[in-house]
């Protein structure tokens, strides 16, 4: 009897997903054992047109890590989705958007300006830009085409299940890849997997007391107490709007959390969530003093929005309405 | 022709049951003039307000948000406004970066007795937005089709 069958893709991301993956360390070898590696192009030299050449639905599992950012991206989801019994958004990028996304806070016009004329390292004299088609002697080259907005993979495709994390953790994995390898009844789709179903405050061993922040420091401008909450301590720390799953890893290396497994259950909007969070926390019932003390956060959308601008409810900045 | 052409901004306001409300159905009993563009969404206290509900709302299709609530020291829960208040002002911050004009929320103090004070907000605020034009989010949202599962399986 033949192997099921297994893919894993990148799109737009930084490859630490497909790290994550080894880092389950020997148990690589059990899943290299169960499954016929169909697809992984990090790793195993396959084609686009192997996988197109695949009857529709023959790929069991796939793991999808990263954004859809440009035609290619989601070309590739829309072909692995055909593909595949069950499709995996794997870690923060294809399922929130993540470090990717932030990019939506800004135009794709801005970003080509910035990276092709405007940055301090850029020489480009004639102003050339990449374009989708252009013709050289040899015939006609193509490159993908740089999408307005940067989309989750749900955005592109139906996804079967949601693995978050920046990056899943490598002990979430085993757990979800045994459950799969043993033939457990996995939950219904569109589900978060891999995943707990708390925040991330729910794992850490902080000590909490009643918040009462009255100026908000960065990470560098102190040295936190390693058993005080740290939102008690003015640190960001997106814990109460995080879901849990990582172990509070973060935190117990006396950093903030940052939000990588997404919004925790039932939450639509992490950064709203987040904003509910701190406007709860600050001591004080004066507007401008307010006001002083949220103007201490440099960058209120990046900071709570840091992994889900794409699947937030408002997807992206809107460009300034004509004046 | 000309009253099509006018641009009736859809705003949405969430009032708190103790104050803010109260004083709109006083501007209501009152017989006082006030923009019927103001949609009047009653919660217990503005101190209850999401910022999820403003976004939301912005999402599917609201033009302004008006939150208001119970005078400061007047919250029927203490402090539910003074919340209301830091997280309006935190949300104005995110809407900005989020390309969205922060004028589109607004956060008010109105009394039970402040009818004429509702009336007011609700005038001044739709003539404000309908100067801002409408915001035009929810078509700007659509993420392009997803095929159906049935369909990329067939």
């Amino acid at each position: 009897m033949s192997k099921p069958k297994l893919a894993l893709y990148w799109a737009a991301s930084c490859g630490g997903c497909e790290i994550t993956v080894l880092d389950i360390e020997e148990k690589i070898l059990d899943v290299a054992a169960f499954f016929d590696i169909v697809f992984w192009p990090c790793a195993m030299d396959f084609k686009y047109k192997d996988v197109e050449a695949m009857e529709d639905g023959s790929i069991d599992l796939c793991l999808f890590n990263g954004a859809i950012r440009t035609s290619e991206n989601e070309a590739i989801a829309r072909l692995l989705r055909r593909k595949s019994k069950i499709l995996v958004a794997f870690g923060s990028c294809a399922c929130d958007g993540c470090i990717p996304g932030l990019a939506n806070l800004t135009t794709r016009e801005e970003i080509l300006d910035w990276v092709y004329r405007g940055s301090p390292s850029t020489i480009n004299e004639n102003g050339v830009r990449p374009q989708p088609k252009v013709r050289v002697p040899e015939g006609e080259l193509e490159i993908p085409e740089f999408y307005e907005e940067v989309r989750t993979l749900a955005q592109v495709v139906p996804v079967d299940y949601f693995m978050p994390g920046c990056p899943p953790q490598p002990p979430q994995i085993v757990k979800v890849m045994t459950a799969i390898m043993t033939g457990a009844q996995l939950p219904p789709p569109g589900s978060v997997i891999g995943a707990g179903d708390k925040t991330c405050c729910d794992e850490c061993g902080r000590t909490r007391q009643e918040k009462r922040v009255k100026r908000f420091y960065r990470p560098w401008e102190l040295v936190p107490d390693p058993d005080q909450c740290l939102l008690d301590q003015g640190i960001i720390c997106l814990g109460p709007a995080t879901r849990s799953g990582c172990g509070a890893l973060c935190v117990k290396a006396n950093m903030p959390c940052r939000g990588c497994y997404g919004p925790p259950p039932n939450v639509t909007d992490q950064g709203a969530k987040m904003i509910s969070a701190l406007a709860s926390v600050i001591d004080s019932q004066d507007p401008e003093e307010i006001q002083r003390i949220l103007d201490q956060i440099p960058d209120p959308a990046g900071t709570f929005y840091r992994f889900s601008v794409p699947a937030s409810l408002l997807h992206r900045r809107r460009s300034a309405p004509a004046a | 022709m000309k009253e099509q052409e006018r641009f009736e901004p859809r705003i949405i306001g969430f009032l708190c049951n103790w104050c803010a409300y109260t004083g709109a159905d006083l501007a209501g009993v009152s017989r006082m003039k006030s923009a019927p563009n103001v949609r009047v969404l009653r919660l217990m206290c503005s101190g209850r307000v999401d910022p999820t509900f403003v976004l939301r709302a912005f999402q599917l299709g609201a033009d302004g948000v008006l939150v208001a609530g119970c005078h400061p020291g007047d919250c029927h829960y203490q402090e539910g406004n003074y919340k209301a208040l830091r997280r309006t002002l935190l949300l104005k911050r995110v809407l900005r970066q989020f390309g969205i004009d922060e004028r589109r929320l607004r956060l008010e103090w109105i009394s039970a007795s402040e009818g004429e004070k509702f009336a007011r907000v609700a005038n001044e605020f739709t003539e404000e937005i309908r100067a801002l034009g409408p915001l035009e989010l929810t078509a700007a949202l659509e993420t392009g089709p997803a095929l159906e599962l049935e369909e990329v399986r067939a």
